[in-house]
């Protein structure tokens, strides 16, 4: 069967077949794969589905696949949580996090958008892959390419976490570590490709590899029981995976499994590096590139490649940007944590931080039904959060110093404390005993 | 000023397959107007109908992007190196 999918120009909308390029050799501009849905419509159905593991392959013939391809991996298929706890202190009726901090196999989305790339780099029979990287996409390569047999190199600003290094490095790729920021790198590896038979998942293999992010947003309508929510919050970086859930449901509405709606599209972004969500704001043309400094450093792309693509979606689809500073983002990522069980890396301390704040904008209605993209792992970014919790000091091994430290240290636990059981004490009954 | 101005891969079919250009110019907009008067094919992937630098093609004066130097009015110095990346991936 010949390929359901093709490259096309975003722009001039010309065809360009299937081949490593990300832009358009006659306009400059960049490619995007297009798909036959009329043929998908007759090949694959929704019920096709059910016999499937719950993860990314699930949707192949919606991804830009060879024939027959085999997903090595079981990536995705990530949870969507249901608040208990923060819908109930922030008023919301139907509030969800779709919590990819668990994506197998680095923990983070960019597991899915690995995933497609490496089918396009075989079938386009590279043998080194790598990447441009602000962490998480370091360690997907890395992990994926390791199990593929692929050569990975990497490349990386000089400052970036200490952890995400450490998981890129664990799996045998090749670092490179380079003095400037992301966009410096990324600039950088756009040469790399002209002068190297490499595959880089987010440069020569970028459209392919994009459509990866289109299955965070398939497992949203279908874990809400094939229905599209109201209100997406996505992070921004490069602009792409808040573009690329809305293709994922204009597809789903195209191949009639869900009813169409209309869905509101918010980005989120780091104060010290917000173009996209500054470009919104200020009703920008042309959005301005920025130097980042934040400690959001996976979402810190200043020259994002998506960020018009991203205005546009936004603002047509009635949603909103919004940015928050370093400490409201170490403060969600905290209030996270501490009400849903979900320890999110600094992107999504933005992605939360940014939500509350849309919701005290009454830019969300709290009646609606409110998903919220959480795209990464807290154990990557721990050092963000090291000063939050100073090391306590040590104790003897015995009741007595126990029951000293709950007198000097401890305030009684409010929210979380389950009933004491008939057995148990309380920091408060201690005192008590002891007063 | 001289200049040079590296030319990707892509863009050699408008540059008789020259993978860099030599140029005498004063600030960017110079070195790209003798580009696109050398190249005229090239013109139109440069600069919109409005004259505007296209969106989507990033240009950098040696390893900094121009529009973090005051855009393509920048002043230009003897020896520095043009890069012209046509619609910047990554993210």
């Amino acid at each position: 069967m010949p390929d359901l999918y093709e490259l096309r120009c975003r722009e001039c909308g010309k065809s360009w077949g299937n081949s490593p390029c990300s832009f358009c050799e006659d306009c400059f501009s960049p490619l995007e794969v297009a798909y036959d849905y009329p043929a998908l419509k007759k090949i694959v159905r929704r019920e096709n589905l059910a016999a499937r593991s719950f993860n990314m392959w699930r949707y192949s013939e919606l991804l830009p696949l060879p024939e027959d391809y085999l997903g090595p991996n079981s990536v995705g298929g990530t949870p969507l949580v249901a608040s208990r706890n923060l819908s109930r202190q922030w008023g919301l009726k139907n509030l969800y996090f779709k919590n990819d901090a668990v994506c197998f196999p680095s923990l983070s989305f960019k597991d899915r958008v690995v995933a497609t790339a490496l089918s396009a780099a075989r079938r386009f029979g590279f043998e080194t892959v790598g990447c441009s990287s602000t962490g998480n996409l370091a360690n997907a390569v890395a992990a994926q390419a390791a199990q593929q047999g692929f050569d990975a190199c990497v490349l990386i600003p000089a400052d970036l976490e200490p952890a995400k290094i450490l998981n890129t490095a664990v799996y045998g790729a090749r670092i490179v570590r380079i003095n400037g920021n992301y966009d410096h790198v990324n600039r950088l590896c756009a040469q790399i490709v002209d002068r190297f038979h490499w595959g880089l998942v987010n440069v020569n293999l970028r459209p392919y590899y994009s459509e990866g992010s289109k299955t965070h947003g398939f497992e949203i309508a279908e874990q809400l029981g094939w229905r599209l929510p109201d209100n997406v919050v996505v992070p921004m970086a490069g602009g792409s995976l808040i573009t690329k859930i809305a293709k994922a449901f204009r597809e789903l509405v195209t191949l009639g499994w869900v009813e169409p709606k209309p869905v509101r599209f918010f980005g989120a972004q780091a104060t010290g590096c917000s173009p996209i969500s500054d470009g919104v704001k200020r009703n920008l043309a042309r959005f301005e590139p920025q130097k980042p400094s934040t400690i959001a450093r996976s979402l810190a792309i200043g020259n994002p490649a998506d960020g018009p693509y991203a205005i546009k979606l936004i603002r047509e689809s009635g949603g909103w940007a919004e940015d928050v500073s370093d400490r409201e983002i170490v403060a969600a990522v905290k209030l996270l944590a501490a009400t849903e069980g979900i320890f999110t890396e600094t992107a999504g301390g933005v992605t939360l931080g940014v939500t509350k704040k849309l919701l005290d904008l009454g830019r969300i209605s709290r009646d609606e039904t409110t998903v919220v993209c959480i795209t990464g792992n807290g154990l990557k970014t721990t050092d963000a959060f090291t000063a939050e919790f100073p090391v306590t000091d040590a104790i003897a091994p015995n009741l007595d110093a126990f029951e000293a430290l709950l007198d000097q240290q401890l305030k009684p636990v409010g929210h979380a404390a389950a009933a004491p059981t008939a057995n148990q004490v309380t920091p408060n009954q201690v005192t008590t005993v002891k007063a | 000023m001289h200049v040079i101005i590296e030319i990707p891969t892509a863009f050699r079919r408008f540059t008789d397959g020259a993978p860099r250009i030599d140029c005498s110019a004063a600030t960017i907009a110079d070195a790209l107007n003798e580009l696109t008067t050398r190249f005229p094919n090239l013109s139109r992937h440069v600069r919109d109908d409005q004259g505007q630098i296209r969106q989507f093609l990033n240009i950098y004066l040696n390893e900094e992007d121009i529009r973090f130097l005051g855009g393509e009015s920048c002043a230009v110095k003897e020896g520095d190196r043009v890069l012209l990346v046509p619609s910047i991936a990554g993210g």
